[in-house]
This record gives structure tokens, sequence and C-alpha cells, in this order.
């Protein structure tokens, strides 16, 4: 296995005896079924996939470089661009990395609203895996279902934090602003109607023998082989690895939350897609929970050095304005020291490490992303397959490559 | 645990119980150079050229899961390089992290590829970015840069802007 994600495929090997040459196919960095800049470099045998290199860096901004000459909250936004999809993940990911720096206390209703829109994020980026992978075999109509969907957990972020995709809603040491008035019946109203809308997927995927026949006993990845190649998330539970950072390393109150980790054995394209959908009902009842239970307080942690003032005190009280004059102009100091902190997001384990030197600039910051490992699996999943099997398999590993270049 | 202990000491008479310790001690007690416990995490540094060994004999204490390398660039100070190996165990729940300072002058250290297979992405990444070199690496390539890019855009002595 070590050798499969080897040397690069450059030229075909010769032809020799009775067996035709292979051949040597390129798939992207422009392809519609790469879902993104990915580049595969494909040496087939006829239709059967012999070895495949995938080749990336065509999406590489730098981020990690950016993020040094930066003060700390500046860093929000550009973890929002990391991985497109599930922004407020990222954020989340950050932000705990920074306050466990610091030494902050966030408060309750703080963390349990972070836990509903981390959840939220989770379905909307499972929605477009949904709508993108069965595209991908060709079930157009799931496609335009599920952004219907999505449109609506869209306009949330929207009303929350006035923007849809790159929404930098969280701040170090809490939130940026509090929720709108509507924002709780309109959660409520959306996750009441959802699971018989994941149900209407069902209806259209489940049962259908062509959506079947090309997901069973494709992309088949072990769980040794999945711990080995470093895929995590519903990628490494399908293979059969009962481990979930939720529930076993848990960070922002998740360990108040009642839900269940879904598993299955096959490891094959089937087995993530089953997981998948069952992963959209837990994070409904996650969202239920946190509806239900809100806690009322400050949304913000008691640190004016760190949190920037409310518009309204900063236009009446000197103070605060000073604050807020020297956050923005200096930022704030971080004691010295490194912090490596991991959450599970919806494509797997994300880790943010941070390395501060004590000033207002971080000194270091590293993104481990799950689709980045993922990425190495590809080979193992793909291998003496078909060619068309490799357009199921990378849909159904859900790999954004704005994470995987950074 | 919420306390801090900085030194290797403070570790050894705090931690002497702590599965990824004890492995590391059991196995080779002058491989483990300097020890601190921080804000919840146990970094441990290595000496550089037993870090294979390391990772080995960690992994077989259950620290069963490779998640991340990385490099931090101290330049101007020495050791320049530092290489931070985050490793989590699936039985303990919980998370080390491997440390190996290197100097500046042609930084090698050996790949732990032949460990974890899935180091191979994230050594090629610090490989391009910083210019450290991965003895036994499979294919150490550049990942993110073109393969005819010159210098390590990571390393802090890098220009970020202006001719370079």
């Amino acid at each position: 296995m070590t050798e499969t994600i080897g040397s690069p495929i450059l030229e075909a090997p010769a032809a020799t005896g009775a067996h035709d040459q292979h051949m040597i196919l390129n798939m992207g960095p422009q392809h519609p079924s790469m879902h993104g800049v990915l580049r595969l470099v494909v040496e087939i045998d006829g239709e059967i996939v012999v070895r495949l290199y995938p080749e990336i860096g065509y999406l590489h901004t730098g981020i990690e470089k950016t993020c040094e000459a930066k003060f700390y909250q500046q860093v929000v936004p550009l973890t929002d661009r990391i991985d497109y999809l599930s922004p407020m993940a990222n954020n989340l990911c950050y932000c705990l990395a920074v306050e466990r720096l610091l030494g902050l206390e966030i408060p309750e209703k703080a963390q349990w609203l972070r836990v509903l829109l981390a959840e939220l994020t989770r379905l909307n980026s499972h929605l477009i895996w949904l709508g993108t992978h069965a595209m991908d075999i060709g079930a157009l109509t799931v496609f335009l279902y599920c952004f219907r969907e999505r449109e609506e957990i869209l306009r949330i972020f929207d009303g929350l934090s006035g923007q849809r995709m790159m929404t930098s809603y969280f701040r170090i040491g809490g939130l940026s602003m509090e929720p709108p008035l509507d924002f709780h019946d309109r959660v409520q109203q959306f996750i009441k109607t959802f699971p018989e809308k994941i149900d209407e997927y069902s209806n259209l995927l489940t049962g259908n023998p062509i959506f079947r026949n090309r997901l069973q006993g494709v992309g088949i990845l072990s769980a040794k082989d999945a711990i080995a190649l470093g895929v995590t998330g519903p990628n490494m539970r399908g293979s059969g690895v009962d481990f979930d950072l939720r529930r076993d390393m848990p960070y922002s109150g998740y360990e108040k939350f009642q839900f269940k980790v879904p598993i299955a054995t096959e490891g094959d394209c089937w087995a993530r897609y089953e997981i998948r959908l069952q992963e959209m009902r837990e994070s409904v009842g996650i969202i239920q929970q946190a509806l239900d239970g809100m806690p009322e307080g400050p949304i913000t942690a008691d640190a004016p050095k760190i949190v920037l003032p409310d518009r309204e005190k900063m236009k009446t009280q000197m103070e605060a304005l000073i604050h807020h004059f020297k956050i923005v102009t200096e930022g704030f100091a971080v004691p010295a020291g490194e912090v490596y902190q991991g959450i599970e997001s919806p494509r797997g384990q994300m880790g943010y490490y941070i390395v501060s030197d004590g000033t207002a600039k971080p000194y270091r910051v590293h993104f481990r992303n799950p689709s980045f490992a993922t990425l190495q699996a590809l080979e193992t999943m793909c291998k003496g397959r078909m060619l068309a099997d490799v357009v199921a398999v990378v849909g159904s590993i859900d790999i954004v490559l704005g994470e995987i270049d950074r | 645990m919420s306390e801090t202990l900085l030194s290797k000491a403070a570790v050894l008479e705090r931690l002497p119980e702590h599965p990824a310790v004890k492995a590391i001690l059991a196995w080779k007690p002058e491989a483990l150079v300097d020890a601190k416990f921080d804000r919840g995490e146990l970094t441990l540094t290595i000496a550089a050229e037993e870090i294979r060994s390391a990772a080995a004999t960690v992994q077989s204490a259950g620290y069963n899961f490779f998640e991340d390398v990385t490099a931090v660039d101290w330049f101007p100070s020495s050791p320049r390089f530092q290489l931070s190996y985050h490793i989590l165990s699936h039985i303990y729940k919980e998370r080390i992290r491997l440390r190996v300072l290197l100097d500046s002058d042609a930084p090698a250290v050996e790949s732990i590829t032949p460990v974890w297979p899935s180091a191979n992405f994230y050594e090629r990444e610090v490989f391009d970015l910083f210019g450290i070199n991965f003895e036994g690496h499979p294919n150490l390539r550049r990942i993110m840069m073109p393969d005819d890019w010159q210098g390590h855009p990571l390393r802090k002595d890098y220009p970020v802007e202006g001719y370079r």
C-alpha cells in the first residue's frame, strides 16, 4: 500500500508480449466530475484502472503564509475561504484554538449557538455532497431538490451574518452579533420539515437500481487502510472505525448533546452514502436539542481587550471607544505557546495548529484539513475498477479542493 | 489535568504512567530530549535521528492514528526548524505531539511513511514549503508549488513582496 501513493505517472509502460500498451488519461483539472481543480493522472488497461496519481496545487493561495501577516482577529475571514462549503466549521476550529491559547471562557449561549450553526453547516455541506454525487451518477433531480433545501440554510445564514457563504460569524471570544429575532422560528421551521426531505432523497436514490449498482461494492476501503492512509470522518466510519471527535473528544459543549454516530462496515461508496444520510438525521436532532435548551445570557466573553464592544457602547462610553481603537489598530497579544485544536468537520477531522510568540500576530498557523489526507486513499479505492467508477468514488469521498490546496 | 509542566523532570515526575511517556522510556530514555505539558497537550521532544523509531514506538503503545506533521521556522534563532507531529489515539481518546528540532544547514530527517503511509502528502508539503528533506520518502516532490519553483515560501526569510 505504501507504494500506491508513490511515484508519479509520467509515461505509459511499453507494450509487452500479447498485452496492449496501457494508456495514460488526464482527468481534470477542468473536468465536471472533479469537484474543483483536481487533476488525476490515470493509467488504464482498456477500461481498468492500473494506477492513479492525484496532482494538486492548482488552487494554492498560501493562506498559511497570509495568516502570519494578519492580526489574530483578521484571520477569521480567511478561514471561511479554506473550505468554502462549510465556513462555520473552519471559523469554529480557529476560534476554539485561539481561545485555548488565550485561556478564554466562552459563555454557554455562544457555545450552544456555535454547535447549532456547526450542525447547520454540516447539513449544508452534506446537501451539496449528495446533490453533486447523485448528479455525477446521473440522477439530476436530486441535485435540484438538495439545492432547494440548501437555499433555505443559506437564507438563514444571510439573516444571521449578512453573508450567504463567507459568513465570518464567529469571533474570538464568542459571536459577532445577536441572532435576529426570527432566527429561532426559521431554524425550527426548517428542521421540522427537513427529515421528510431526507426521506424524499432516499426514496429517489436508495431504491434506485442504477444508483445502487453504481455504488455497491465500489471503492472499497478497509478499516486498516483507512487508518493507515489518514482517512477521517464519514469515510472512515463507513469502513467500520467507530470514532467521532464530537463524541469522543468533545469541544464547545458537544458533551451536553445526545446523538448517535452511524457506523457501517462495508467500506464501499454505498456505506458512505448511507452514513451521510443518517448523519443528516442526527444533525437535525442536535439542532432541535440546541433550540429547545438554548440558555440565556451574553454571546461574547467578558474580555474587553479581546472582544470588540457593541456599537452602542462604543458610541457612548469612552472606555469602550478606546478598547475598540486599540483592538482594531494594534490587535491583542496572545501568550506564547502552541495549540492543536481538532474538530469534526462535515468532511472529517479538521485540526488547526497555532504557534504564538506572544505578539498580536500568529507566528505560524497550520490547517490539517480532512480532504487532503482522504485524497491519498483514492488510488487504493479505485485500483482494479472501471474508469467510470473513479467518478463514483471521487463523488463519494466528498473532497473540496479549496481545503486541499489552501 | 489543567496544570502546566514545563520541564522534562516535571513531566516524568507527574506523568510517569502516561502510555506514550512510558513506552518511550521503556524503549530508549536518551531519545527523549525534552518534554512539556501545556494547555492540556503533551509535547515530547525527540532526538532528530530517532523520530522514525519513536513513531513506531508510540504507534505500538496505542497512538494509532497519525493526524498531521508540519514545521515551524524559528529564523534567525538556532536550531532553526521545529517539526511537530500530531498523533491521535483512538483508544485513549487523546493526542500527543512529537517535536523534532533541526539545524538550518541542509535540514533532513527520516521519513515516517514506513510507519504511517498517511504522512506521505504531509511530508511532501513540508518539503515543498520549508525545504526540509525526508530520507526514505517514496516520492519527495513539490506538492503545492510548481516543480520548477525556486525557494520555500513558508520560510521566514522568504520575501513576501518585491522582486525575488
